[in-house]
């Protein structure tokens, strides 16, 4: 199995795949993406291309393309060495999308925490202009017209959510809209707007190249193509890796040199599952253990009490507070939590948190609050007794 | 800083990014960087030049959190308190700063030089434990390291005074 960084950090001349693109239709390159099978890599899995052809079948004569940067997901740092490393991809991969679509303005809503990476995207969006691969009549196309934004956010977890990430960009508190409408109908500015990943855009440029054949034959039947994933934790070698899709838990763990007896792997970050070492047979794609790529390996002497708290707590500050099954469940199960860490806790009180969690899970109004449930159901299932006993007592 | 002073700020910032409404966040943390905090007296005078009422701008503003509407020192120290920071040993990097600086996190200096918090995930997770100070990052983080690193802007500061 593949763990060689070779797709995604691979070197490719800067504007190839453009050039290629502007040869066939915008129609084509949507096919080509749908017939690749590429879903999206922050973590929802929505169809690329259905994104992409959805926008471009608007009539709408405005139209947007946002590169989602606001990487926040606990335990997930990719999109951070993707654009230290590989920025003309994603500039390249947004304005191919401007082709497919008819978009003719683009955003990178970078988080606020990377603010450090800034003057690299402006270098490669002036060196774009400079070579026609970005501004007006790109590569002397007459009426291909793109230009990028880059917008800083300023510290909210939240913001990677898409409809939060649009509220923020209109200069607003990053609350999350209901979905539907999605974007791709109604999005910046009530406008089509396609929101991709910055691994997602990357890519792009590659299955423009080597044809939609190539990357739908890795992975399995219903997850296409390679994936990043960022691995810290218990191990001794912490990192990016690239897999194919479907890559075992066990494998991962001897790729990423963990010790042997590792006691959970926490799976998806804060909102993800945790895996205990039964499950580590189980494979890593969208038909079994779903992922934006964040793992983290949690090793035998850790306290799954404390690994959850740090997770809830992550919650109880990341809420936007906008509705009550996720600003008052994650502080109740926050306070639950607590108890068990005084040694308060007890077998009722778990089963009232559990079925708060079941409410949070069908009330809340996007997917924060929805996925917080994730790591609190699989955390305190598989590892009942340390909960239980509480870090006070458990040694 | 006085309210002159903060005004011509506002001006100079307002004259090149405008006053329609999504540019209101690029505003603020603008203003943020250069003037250290979003007093009332800022998010008024914003609130005031965008059409927009002092609630829904200091809305915006405490959303945020990288955004200050208390009053801070002149370096944030953030340390990201998230899992893998966490896994990798954040708590001794606070016991070190708390004691060299002689204040507990979400505290100030007496000089208003430092102020201490905690940050969520900063994607340094394997490269933990890491601290933000203003926008600059520290990772693989170990108690003495942190506290010459901090020690270090005191002392650039004190030449800066000097």
């Amino acid at each position: 199995m593949n763990n060689q960084l070779e797709i995604i950090f691979s070197t490719l001349e800067m504007g190839k795949a453009l050039a290629k693109t502007i040869e066939i239709s915008g129609d084509e390159i949507i096919s080509i993406i749908k017939e690749s099978e590429l879903k999206g890599r922050g973590g929802a899995g929505f169809p690329t291309g259905l994104k992409w052809e959805t926008v471009a079948q608007s009539s709408d004569s405005e139209k947007f393309i946002i590169c989602n940067a606001d990487e926040g997901e606990p335990g997930t740092f990719k999109d951070r060495q993707i654009i230290q490393e590989q920025c003309p991809k994603i500039i390249e991969s947004m304005t191919i999308a401007a082709y497919a679509t008819g978009a003719q303005k683009g955003y990178i809503y970078l988080r606020g925490e990377y603010t450090y990476l800034l003057d690299n995207i402006k270098r490669c969006i002036e060196n774009f202009k400079k070579k026609n691969l970005l501004g007006n009549s790109i590569l002397d196309k007459k009426n291909f017209n793109f230009d990028i934004e880059i917008r800083i956010g300023a510290g909210a977890y939240i913001c990677g959510e898409e409809t939060a990430l649009l509220e923020s960009l209109e200069g607003k508190r990053g609350e999350p809209r209901y979905k539907p409408p999605y974007p791709v109908s109604i999005g910046l500015q009530d406008k089509p707007t396609v929101i991709n990943n910055v691994e997602t855009l990357c890519y792009i440029p590659h299955i423009i190249l080597k044809g939609p054949e190539w990357f739908k034959n890795v992975g399995t039947d219903k997850s296409a193509g390679y994936k990043l994933f960022s691995i810290s934790g218990d191990c001794n070698k912490p990192g990016i890796y690239e897999f194919e899709f479907g890559i075992s838990i066990n494998e991962l763990l001897k790729q990423v040199e963990a010790p042997s007896d590792v006691k959970a792997v926490q799976i998806g970050g804060a909102g993800g599952f945790c895996a205990s070492s039964k499950d580590f047979d189980k494979h890593l794609c969208f038909e079994g253990i779903p992922t934006g790529g964040s793992i983290i390996i949690i090793g035998k002497e850790r306290n799954m009490l404390d690994i959850l708290l740090n997770f809830i707590e992550f919650f109880k500050e990341e809420s936007c507070g906008q509705c009550t099954p996720c600003r008052e469940g994650s502080l109740r199960l926050y306070e639950g939590l607590i108890q068990f860490k005084e040694g308060k806790g007890n077998s009722s009180l778990l089963e009232n948190l559990q079925s708060l969690c079941e409410t949070m899970k069908v009330a809340s109004k996007c997917g924060l609050g929805q996925s917080i449930p994730n790591s609190f159901i699989s955390i305190t299932e598989k590892f009942k007794d340390e909960i239980i006993l509480g870090s006070g007592i458990y040694v | 800083m006085n309210n002159d002073l903060i005004l011509s700020r506002i001006t100079d910032i307002i004259d090149q990014y405008g006053t329609s409404r999504d540019k209101l966040l690029p505003v603020l943390i603008n203003l943020n960087h250069d003037l250290g905090k979003l007093s009332s007296f800022t998010i008024n005078e914003v609130a005031r030049k965008f059409q927009l009422s002092q609630t829904e701008v200091y809305a915006i503003a405490s959303f945020y959190h990288l955004l200050n509407v208390k009053p801070v020192g002149r370096y944030i120290i953030r340390i990201c308190r998230t899992i893998s920071c966490d896994l990798s040993g954040k708590n001794q990097i606070v016991k070190s700063l708390e004691a060299e600086l002689g204040i507990s996190m979400g505290e100030t200096t007496k000089d208003n030089l430092f102020t201490l918090e905690f940050a969520n995930c900063m994607g340094m997770c394997e490269q933990g434990p890491a601290m933000l100070i203003n926008a600059d990052l520290y990772n693989n983080l170990t108690p003495a390291k942190a506290v010459e690193i901090v020690n270090s802007y005191a002392l650039k500061s004190r030449s800066l005074l000097s």
